[in-house]
């Protein structure tokens, strides 16, 4: 199917519609109240503030971006081998699921401030924010792709005379790539936010400081355009996951469709 | 036909298939249940053999413990000649369980695959099959694009490339529909004459083993029992006018009465 089909254009424009609907309102309330720019600015001038600071924006996006992708590279290491571990054996699940299940009641709120308070105000304590709350859907979706495999299967496998190993590589870690990219998509969206609020407990540069001093400063306009960024950081994040599942995965995409059609 | 064998090497007079005396029972609410009691038959080199009966009569159990998978209670079962059987048959189960992500061909390969045979030697190997098999052109298809029929016969062919010097096919029809089915079944007697390698069919169809088998073992209700073994002597070969003839009649319904007496 083509990008520019009918159908996808039609999805496009339907998703739109309310968005700019909301904008036209927004300004046009704006415009007529009179309101204060530095209490609520109008979307037009929003989007000017956004290219008058284009420099300083990239600038903090950078930072925030090379944390997001880090940190959830981490997560994603760290997650896949301890997705693999649950699923190895039904001992090790007893061991490992429960603590992972309470690691993630810890308040972020709270354990941010110590983070920094431990290893200062460079990357690591974002690196850290980011693969704490971005690592718990890859695991939970690795170890249910990795369980997910038909026992047949498996039992094919044995009478061909294969290896555990040779199990795990040819049919269970296969296997589980659909599930695994689930997961990813839950965290991706999370791993923006997690920079930010990371940054936003202290450091030097990124979206999140950025927000802050916005904020210090009255520029609420500047605050907008640090969240329009934002937003368009994760949602691009977001489509780029997808696009390498359907690079990577193909077989899968193929296979839904054709159960839905 | 040569080139076919070697792709097959262990196909031999080594392709044997024992059983003695052979027991196997499961555990069902801490309640020994017996699925297979002595059982004992053997079975030469490059013969097709097929086990018939009613569901319950431990035809499954008894591939799984010929392919190795499972071990007998007593009784003693060999390949070749040895209790050492993992990795030396090809077992087909019901559902062709073809891997989503894999082409047709690199399917075909799995077997050889895990039995180390470098890469490129397997899919040449894949390739000819496929001409022979009649599914040249779908080598690069995905599972999802194929038939069920197709699916059926790429798992067929793993099965065959599967080193291995016995092939143990579980009611490999069993999911199709009736029209589909009796093509394959013709299709696996070509096959098979081509190949002649050592087959052991379970199904509970009597004409599909009459139409495809040197012999039949009828098997009992649980505990499964050999009851009854029938010599075909339909010439070969055959070929789907075969099931209108006086002797396939003949043995059909006596095989059937036997089956009957079961349900």
């Amino acid at each position: 199917m083509s990008v520019f089909s009918v159908p996808r254009l039609r999805a496009f424009v339907l998703a739109v519609l309310p968005v700019l609907a909301f904008l036209i309102v927004w300004e046009a309330y704006v415009r007529i109240a009179g309101t204060d720019p530095t209490v609520l600015p109008s979307p037009s001038r929003i989007l000017l503030t956004t290219f008058d600071s284009l420099g300083v924006l990239l600038v903090n996006t950078r930072q925030t971006l090379i944390e997001a992708g880090v940190g959830m590279g981490i997560a994603l290491v760290a997650g896949c081998a301890l997705g693999a571990l649950i699923a190895a054996s039904p001992m090790l699940r007893r061991m490992l699921y429960p603590p992972l299940v309470v690691s993630q009641t810890i308040p972020m709120i709270a354990l941010a401030p110590l983070l920094v308070i431990w290893f200062g105000f460079g990357i690591l304590p974002k690196l850290l924010v980011v693969a704490l709350v971005t690592f718990f859907p890859i695991v939970v979706s690795v170890a249910d792709g990795l369980a997910s495999t038909e026992p047949e299967m498996i039992r094919l496998l044995q009478s061909m005379g294969a290896s555990r190993w040779q199990i795990f590589w040819k049919v269970r870690a296969p296997g589980s790539l659909p599930y695994l990219f689930s997961g990813v998509k839950i965290s991706i969206t999370y791993a923006v936010i997690g920079a930010i609020f990371a940054e936003y407990v202290g450091a030097f540069q990124g979206l999140g400081i950025l927000m802050q001093n916005a904020k210090n400063s009255y520029r609420a306009d500047l605050m907008f355009s640090a969240i329009l960024v934002t937003a368009v950081l994760s949602v691009g994040m977001f489509l780029a996951v997808v696009g390498l599942e359907k690079l990577l995965i193909p077989w899968h995409a193929r296979s839904t469709q054709r159960e839905e059609g | 036909m040569a080139r076919v064998a070697l792709a097959n090497q262990r196909v031999s007079a080594h392709a044997t298939v024992t059983a003695a005396g052979v027991y196997k029972s499961y555990r069902l609410d801490g309640e020994p249940l017996p699925v297979l009691e002595d059982v004992s038959f053997e079975i030469g080199s490059g013969e097709f053999v097929s086990f018939v009966g009613p569901s319950g009569s431990g035809k499954s159990t008894l591939l799984n413990l010929l392919a190795g998978l499972e071990e007998p209670d007593r009784g003693r079962i060999t390949i070749s000649g040895s209790t050492d059987r993992l990795g030396h048959a090809a077992y087909m189960p019901q559902k062709d369980l073809l891997l989503p992500w894999r082409s047709a061909l690199d399917n075909a390969v799995l077997g050889m695959e895990v039995h180390g045979v470098p890469r490129e030697d397997a899919r040449h190997r894949a390739r000819e099959m496929f001409e022979i098999a009649g599914l040249a052109g779908f080598e690069r298809s995905l599972p999802a694009a194929l038939s069920g029929g197709m699916r059926q016969r790429v798992a067929f062919l793993r099965t065959v490339l599967t080193p291995g010097s016995v092939m143990l096919l579980d009611e490999p029809f069993g999911a199709l529909d009736s029209l589909t089915r009796s093509e394959l079944q013709e299709w696996l007697m070509r096959m098979w004459e081509r190949l002649s390698t050592t087959v052991v069919l379970v199904t509970h169809d009597v004409e599909e083993a009459l139409l495809l088998s040197d012999r039949v073992y009828v098997m009992t209700r649980r505990p499964g029992r050999i009851k009854l073994v029938h010599e075909v002597g339909l010439p070969r070969p055959r070929s789907l006018e075969v099931l209108d003839s006086e002797e396939f009649v003949r043995s059909k319904s006596a095989l059937l009465r036997a089956v009957r007496g079961e349900v």
